[in-house]
């Protein structure tokens, strides 16, 4: 009886985790698929001067540069934004908020703030940024949109960074008599680093990738230069691709393809850097 | 037997003056009451044991003198409770103040995630500026004084998670050392420990005691027969934790205790 019972339970392990690896196969061959396609595709046509070149003959020929560059500008500007504020904001929520329902709401609606679609971040931009205070279209007006997105992640990352740090450390610097301030700023903060950084890095991913909300509040469908103000309009990324894509006749295949592999390739690259950031800070801990 | 032996160690309690009293005191967390009426008096430069069963409220009695129960949401504090004849729950007191003349070291050894010298140095650094120099001895002071220098003096620079329990315990005690307050706060503060490491953190507060007021709770009564000068016996009663049972000279309370439910304790566990 007992072997019976201990072979079916076998079994039925051998099983689940047979179904378990074909799923997890399946997803990364899916991945690898788009990711191998998109390289090999691209590869053809991304060299120096697709980089370092201004389009031309509406995106036809030339390269991404201004693209390129204000991608990291629009990335910048939403780490500029968006880190502070979450980290100010993830502090309080921490640290100094009483635990009563209010918080609770607060923490709750800042969680679901993440599931808004990006394109009412966008209208939202458009109401506020470019019209209310009449940032006009502009690389700040895309900037404050954005990092108005960012906000979710960087606020919760910062607060459960700040809040997995162990409460003994907070009672023996308490104990020793420093304040509560002096116990964030140089026992807190330090440990919840990797944490924060790591949610920094993947909203500035996300910013970089959004399309929806840049359209409406000033990206620009071709420029020759660079932004010179943030008041300026720029193009960036993600939209570039959407135009080259859809919206221009007779546009070559391998353009198409170049643009999204620099879109994935900095995407991707800033999704490692998280990775490597949090890795580290956990081999560090031990 | 064991706590006879014990007690002819013990040294005959020799005030010097009271450090700490507490009048009428009454702890609530929200509406539990967590200690009732305690009035006891605390010999300056001597040791108090604090004993009893778990959960009678010997850390909250522990956390009233450097007011840690503040942290605590729904915590509130009746009486009154005197350092020096005054009154630390008092408006006009700085709790950063106050902590920084009673420092406290936990059950659990909790050195921070940082170099065994600036664990020493957190206190200090705080406390305003000072030079590299003076940061090195009081460092080196402290660490001799928690008789725990000749073990970490080549590893200063190295994670305070390298060493053992014992020496991160001590390591906790140079840390509270090293902001030189008058009264030390300790909360089974061998309860991790093995006996060597233990008997090693006695022998230190024993010599901790000739300049600090030393409060430690503990569960293990040959510990607080050996260690302590003053004992004080917390029980809890019906849904009312914490009512002072009992104090005194170590050795009478040992030997001679007045309350039935002192001696059921004492005996309980050892006789
Ligand atoms: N932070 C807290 N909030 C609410 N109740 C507490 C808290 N800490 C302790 N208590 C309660 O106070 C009583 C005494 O606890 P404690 O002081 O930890 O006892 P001891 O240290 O003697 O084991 C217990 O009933 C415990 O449940
Ligand atoms: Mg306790």
């Amino acid at each position: 009886m007992r072997t019976r019972s201990n072979l079916s339970r076998r079994i039925s392990q051998k099983t689940a985790f047979a179904v378990l690896l074909t799923a997890t196969i399946a997803v990364t061959a899916v991945s690898l698929f788009i990711i191998i396609h998109i390289v090999v595709r691209g590869a053809a046509i991304v060299d120096w001067d697709f980089l370092t070149q201004a389009p031309t003959q509406a995106g036809k020929a030339g390269g991404i540069f201004p693209a390129l560059v204000g991608t990291f500008y629009l990335m910048l500007g939403t780490l500029v934004i968006a880190l502070p504020i979450g980290v100010l904001a993830g502090i309080y929520l921490s640290e100094y908020a009483p635990k009563n329902r209010l918080t609770k709401v607060i923490n709750l609606a800042i969680v679901n703030l993440a599931g808004v679609p990006s394109i009412v971040y966008g209208l939202f931009g458009l109401g506020v940024f470019v019209l209310m205070l009449n940032f006009g279209m502009s690389l700040l007006a895309a900037s404050l949109t954005l990092a108005c997105q960012a906000l979710a992640m960087t606020i919760t990352t910062s607060r459960e960074a700040l809040i997995a740090v162990p409460a003994e450390y907070r009672a023996g610097s308490l104990a020793v008599g420093a304040t509560r301030w002096q116990t964030i700023r140089h026992l807190i903060l330090p440990q919840a680093r990797p944490g924060i950084v790591t949610g920094a890095v993947l909203a500035m991913s996300r910013a970089a990738g959004e399309t929806a909300p840049i359209l409406v509040v000033g990206a620009a469908f071709l420029m020759r230069g660079l932004p010179q103000s943030p008041f300026d309009r720029f193009m960036a990324l993600p939209y570039h691709l959407y135009t080259v894509a859809v919206h221009i006749p007779g546009m070559p295949e391998d353009t198409k393809w170049g643009v999204a592999l620099v879109l994935l390739a900095v995407v991707l690259s800033f999704n490692i850097l998280a990775t490597v950031v949090r890795l580290r800070a956990r081999k560090q801990r031990g | 037997m064991k706590l006879d032996s014990a007690l002819t160690n013990s040294r005959p309690p020799q005030y010097r003056g009271t450090k700490l009293s507490t009048r009428h005191l009454n702890l609530f967390y929200g509406p539990c009451q967590a200690l009732r009426d305690i009035t006891l008096d605390i010999p300056e430069r001597a040791i108090t044991a604090i004993i009893g069963p778990s959960g009678c409220g010997k850390s909250s009695f522990l956390r009233i003198f450097n007011r840690m129960n503040d942290l605590i949401p729904g915590a509130r504090v009746e009486g009154s409770v005197e350092l020096d004849g005054i009154d630390i729950y008092h408006r006009s007191i700085d709790v950063v103040e106050l902590r920084k003349r009673v420092g406290m070291v936990f059950q659990k050894p909790n050195p921070f995630p940082m170099s065994v010298f600036e664990n020493v140095a957190f206190g200090p650094r705080r406390h305003g500026r000072v030079s590299r120099g003076e940061l090195q001895d009081i460092v080196e002071s402290s660490l001799h004084q928690a008789a725990l220098w000749e073990e970490v003096k080549d590893k200063l620079d190295q994670s305070a998670f390298d060493l053992s329990g014992g020496q991160q315990q001590r390591l906790c005690i140079a840390r509270v050392l090293a902001v030189e307050p008058e009264v030390i706060l300790m909360d089974e503060p061998c309860s991790a420990l093995d006996p060597v490491a233990t008997l090693k953190i006695e022998d230190l507060m024993r010599r901790l005691a000739e300049k600090y007021t030393i409060i430690i709770v503990t569960h293990n009564m040959q510990q607080a027969a050996r260690a302590s000068d003053v004992s004080a016996f917390l029980l809890m009663e019906g849904d009312i934790c914490g009512v002072l049972v009992e104090h005194g000279p170590t050795a009478e309370l040992f030997t001679k205790p007045k309350d039935r439910r002192t001696e059921d304790y004492i005996t309980g566990r050892f006789g």
